[in-house]
Parts: structure tokens; C-alpha cells; sequence
């Protein structure tokens, strides 16, 4: 797989959820990002120094890893989802905060009792987290609106991501357990890590300090 | 017809047959006249034997059952096979011994990775030689491999694979509470590595030099950076990477090779010297090796031993990729 390890320092930028803050903690740092801003649909943008690439967020590991990308930022939810992708994690840069978390219906006590079947985007994580507790569970893979499942009976309960909680308030859900808190985070691919030790550490810095963390 | 092969294995062609033939010979060239006399071993073991060899041979993906129901596995990879031969063919003979190979090896893949189940190992094995010796001379014998290779973007990254254990303890954490750090640690995963610091009740100002000490990687600068951090497994680490680049003719942060106090391997059976080698061209490591002392011991002989192995098809991969940007650069 060729890498871009020669060449402008090529950062995966994810769409989506966290793209407005990604191009906020961006610009504090000095990586130029008006053009993303713009309503191109473009995917690949020369700044000075830097090309930034957008992408969903589940796919930014991906690119990482193959070194398509040198570095990138993505949510922790991805990351743990795809934690058999060796990228190295350097930055909690705070922003895009949610849980992920089990709901199930409100009033219904279908949860904690027996197997559960449990409807989720993140079969992995499920698996790890009711594995760890010690609970069986029959895990069912779903793509889009996990929130519709237990509504039409596929499933007892969900496992997803919640920013406000809103949605499941309005299809009646109800958070029972957290799992674990989700925050973008800076990866790298671990060759560009080595090769390109001064770059990366100078944009680990300035991203340091403009997520003020 | 379509007749279909498993995923993660490939035809090779002429053409690439060709390329590859030339690679091999270039790398067994320059094994042998260092003194690495080319072996084969069998690429079915008894899953006995890569199991007591700990590591990475442990996970030996493809195993079955013989016509005379002995558990059988395919090697993962070469450095137990040879520790095995070492220990059966030259137990009375006089160290050191140099072994080199190009084998064919195999391991599980995750599924739609791009990643291959049979792919092909040369490296070196060197058993018997003092500890410092072993190391300097292994690095000397990669270099001159990747040259003969025509790698000239490449890079060793030399590290320490008791640093963190000697740190951890000089921190106070017990044996259970270093595990979780260490698996942070190599996965590289520095949020979680901080926060499993501060969970085992490290202090801040320790933690801070353990996250700086997995991002310090450079030329010679970075030995005096490991010592300033006041930590005594920090001092130590650096002054034995300082043998090993004084015994190089202080070749260490020229192009070629790099100190990296973040590097990990995943075998567990190193100690000593750690290597990994990066090519631009490529974004995995093209290979890796280090010193394994304890491993002859598993196979009843006390001898050191140090090695490394490369992916050919992934140096394959950078040679092609030098080839074409050093005619570009023309």
C-alpha cells in the first residue's frame, strides 16, 4: 500500500457529527480550513503544508492504518469498534462528547432478566461490555436508526451513542447502563508516527493546546 | 472456470516471480557472506513445540490433526522453528551459530483487511554471541541488507524492550496493574495509557515522563532528553541503546538508523534490543526483530540470541516504489 509519508502531511478529516468542531480545533491551530467550509464536494483539499482528506468517521481507522492518511481525528466509539486497527491514539481533543450506552423501552423490564437480544451499530463493543459483566446476550448487527428495534419487537434493548438523549426520549427509551465516554480523539499511523516524528508532534502540540486540553 | 483459492492467498506470476527471485537472492547473498548459512525447515511443526516457544509462534492459526491424531500447526514464523533445530542439531556444538532463511509463513487475517494468510519471512538468526555483540552485529547485517535491497528511504528504529517493565517497577505498580499499562503501551494508545497511570495511583509528574518517554524517538539528542527525566530505568535504558550506538560506530541518527523509546513489540519473548524497520513507501513495518535470550532456554540450551525477519513482498512492495521515485527524482 502506498503511503503519503512523502510529500504534504496528509490529515483524515471526518465528516458527519464532528466535522464542525474538527475544523474549529483545526483552525486554532493554524491548519487553514475555509475551503472545507465551502459547500464543495470535493473530498481532498491542499492547505499549506497539509492535505486534508474527509471521510466518514468509521473510515478514518482504515486509512490510518494502510497510511492512505498519517494522521487523523476520529471518535473513540470508532476507535474501540475497530480496536484490532493499529493507530496510535495520541489526543483526547474533548469535543463530540457522548456515551455509549444500553437502553430499553421505558417501563419495560425485559432488561437484566435471561438472554437479552440486544439491536446495535457496535457489535463489538456490546460484545466486550456484556462479556465483561458477565451476561449473555444474542447481539443483533443493525446499520441505521438502532432506536427503531425494540420499538417493533427486534430486540430487547439497545446499544448507541447518546449526545442529548433526545432521541431516545422521543421513541421512548430510556437509558439503563453507561458503558463508556466518547470523545474525538488524534490517531496516527504508526510509520508516519516514526518517519514524520517532527510534523506529527508539532500538530500533536498545537492541537494540544487549541482543544485546551 | 472459475476455480476459487482461499483469501489471504495468491497466485504469483512470472513477472513478479522474477522480481522476487532477484530480491531473494540479493538478501541471501549478503546473509551468507556475513556468515548466515541458509536453512529450511519444515513449515508443519507439532503444535507442541511452536506452543512452548512462546509469543507470536503461539498463535499459530492452522492447526489439524494428523493421520495419527498429532496436533500439527503451521509455523507463524521462523525464529521458534530454527531455536527448535538449534536445540536438536547443535546442542554440542560450539556457538555462535548463524542461520539465515527465506520461508514461507502463516497466520490468521481479519477479514477485508488486505492483509495475507501466506506470505514469505527472510531474516537472521544469530544464537550464542554476547549479548552487545549479537545486537550490533544483527543491525550491522540488516543494514547492509536493506542497501542490497535497494531500500535507501528506510529506517531502523532501535528501542529497548525493558524499559517499561524496569519503569513500572521503579513506579511501585504490581505485576497485574503493569500488565494493563503495558497493553496500553503497545497499542500506543496514550489516553488510555494515562488514565491506567493514574488509576494504579502513579503521580503526575511520573506519568508525564512515561508519555514522553513513548514519544521520544530521534537521533543521539534523545539519549540525553531519556536521562534528563530523573527516572533511574530511563538512564539505564539509554546508556545500553549508547553501547549498542558506540559499538556501530555512532551510525545512530544518521539517516538510517533511529533510537525509539516508544517501540514495542508484541513477541513476548524479547528483551534487550528491540528493532522495527519503516520504509516511506509502505505503511506497516516492513519487519522486526531484537534480542530473545530467554527463548533458547524453553528448548533446554542457555544461549543468547538475537535476529530479525522481514516481509519480502512488503520489501518487494518499497523496492518498487523506490525504484519509481528515484527515477521521477532523475
Amino acid at each position: 500500500m502506498s503511503a503519503g509519508i512523502e510529500g504534504p502531511l496528509r490529515l483524515a478529516v471526518p465528516r458527519g457529527a464532528l466535522f464542525g468542531e474538527t475544523l474549529d480545533v483545526l483552525d486554532a491551530a493554524g491548519v487553514d480550513t475555509s475551503e472545507l467550509r465551502g459547500d464543495s464536494r470535493s473530498l481532498i483539499f491542499e492547505t499549506a503544508g497539509m492535505t486534508l482528506v474527509t471521510m466518514r468517521p468509521s473510515d478514518v481507522p482504515t486509512y490510518v492504518e494502510a497510511g492512505a492518511a498519517d494522521v487523523g481525528i476520529t471518535g473513540k466509539d470508532v476507535l474501540l469498534e475497530q480496536s484490532d486497527r493499529p493507530v496510535y491514539e495520541l489526543l483526547d481533543l474533548g469535543y463530540g462528547r457522548c456515551r455509549m450506552v444500553l437502553a430499553g423501552r421505558k417501563g419495560s423490564d425485559r432488561l437484566g432478566e435471561g438472554t437479552m437480544r440486544i439491536a446495535t451499530k457496535y457489535p463489538r463493543i456490546a460484545e466486550r461490555h456484556f462479556e465483561s459483566t458477565g451476561r449473555q446476550v444474542e447481539l443483533i448487527e443493525v446499520k441505521g436508526s438502532v432506536e427503531l428495534a425494540p420499538l417493533v419487537g427486534l430486540g430487547d434493548g439497545i446499544v448507541d451513542l447518546v449526545a442529548t438523549g433526545r432521541t431516545l426520549e422521543e421513541n421512548e427509551l430510556e437509558v439503563r447502563e453507561e458503558i463508556v465516554e466518547c470523545t474525538a480523539r488524534f490517531v496516527a499511523n504508526r510509520v508516519a508516527h516514526k518517519l514524520r516524528a517532527a510534523e506529527i508532534d508539532d500538530l500533536t502540540a498545537k492541537l494540544r493546546e487549541a482543544s485546551g486540553r | 472456470m472459475i476455480h476459487p483459492i482461499p483469501p489471504g492467498t495468491r497466485d504469483v506470476l512470472p513477472e513478479e516471480m522474477r522480481e522476487l527471485r532477484a530480491l531473494k537472492a540479493a538478501l541471501i547473498d549478503v546473509f551468507e557472506t556475513k556468515g548466515y548459512g541458509e536453512v529450511a525447515t519444515p513449515t508443519l511443526e507439532y503444535d507442541e513445540v511452536l506452543t512452548r516457544g512462546g509469543g507470536r509462534s503461539d498463535h499459530a492459526a492452522y492447526r489439524f490433526f494428523d493421520e495419527n491424531g498429532e496436533l500439527l500447526a503451521l509455523r507463524s514464523e521462523m525464529t521458534v522453528p530454527i531455536a527448535r533445530l538449534v536445540a536438536t542439531r547443535y546442542a554440542q556444538a560450539d556457538p555462535p551459530h548463524r542461520f539465515c532463511y527465506v520461508a514461507g509463513a502463516y497466520r490468521a487475517v481479519s477479514p477485508q483487511r488486505g492483509e495475507m494468510r501466506e506470505f514469505l519471512q527472510a531474516g537472521v538468526e544469530l544464537i550464542g554471541a554476547s549479548a552487545s555483540d549479537g545486537t550490533v552485529e544483527v543491525i550491522a547485517v540488516l543494514e547492509t541488507a536493506l542497501d542490497a535491497a535497494g531500500l535507501g528511504s528506510a529506517v531502523i528504529g532501535l528501542g529497548d524492550a525493558d524499559l517499561y517493565r524496569d519503569l513500572l517497577g521503579e513506579y511501585g505498580l504490581d505485576e497485574a496493574a503493569r500488565e494493563g499499562v503495558l497493553e496500553r503501551l503497545a497499542a500506543h494508545d496514550l489516553v488510555g495509557l494515562e488514565a491506567e497511570l493514574g488509576e494504579a495511583g502513579v503521580g503526575a509528574e511520573q506519568i508525564a515522563t512515561c508519555l514522553a518517554l513513548s514519544q521520544l524517538r530521534g537521533g543521539a539528542e534523545v539519549l540525553e532528553q531519556a536521562r534528563g527525566y530523573g527516572a533511574e530505568a530511563a538512564a539505564r535504558a539509554a546508556d545500553r541503546l549508547d553501547d549498542v550506538n558506540r559499538a556501530l560506530g555512532s551510525r545512530i541518527g544518521g539517516h538510517r538508523v533511529q533510537f525509539d523509546f516508544g517501540l514495542m513489540r508484541d513477541l513476548s519473548y524479547y528483551n534487550g534490543a528491540i528493532l522495527e524497520v519503516y520504509d516511506p513507501a509502505v505503511g506497516h513495518a516492513l519487519g522486526g526483530g531484537g534480542r530473545y535470550d530467554g527463548l533458547m532456554k524453553r528448548f533446554g540450551l542457555d544461549l543468547s540470541a538475537a535476529g530479525f525477519a522481514l516481509y519480502l513482498e512488503r520489501v518487494h512492495t518499497a523496492q518498487i516504489e523506490e525504484r519509481r521515485r528515484g527515477k521521477e527524482g532523475r
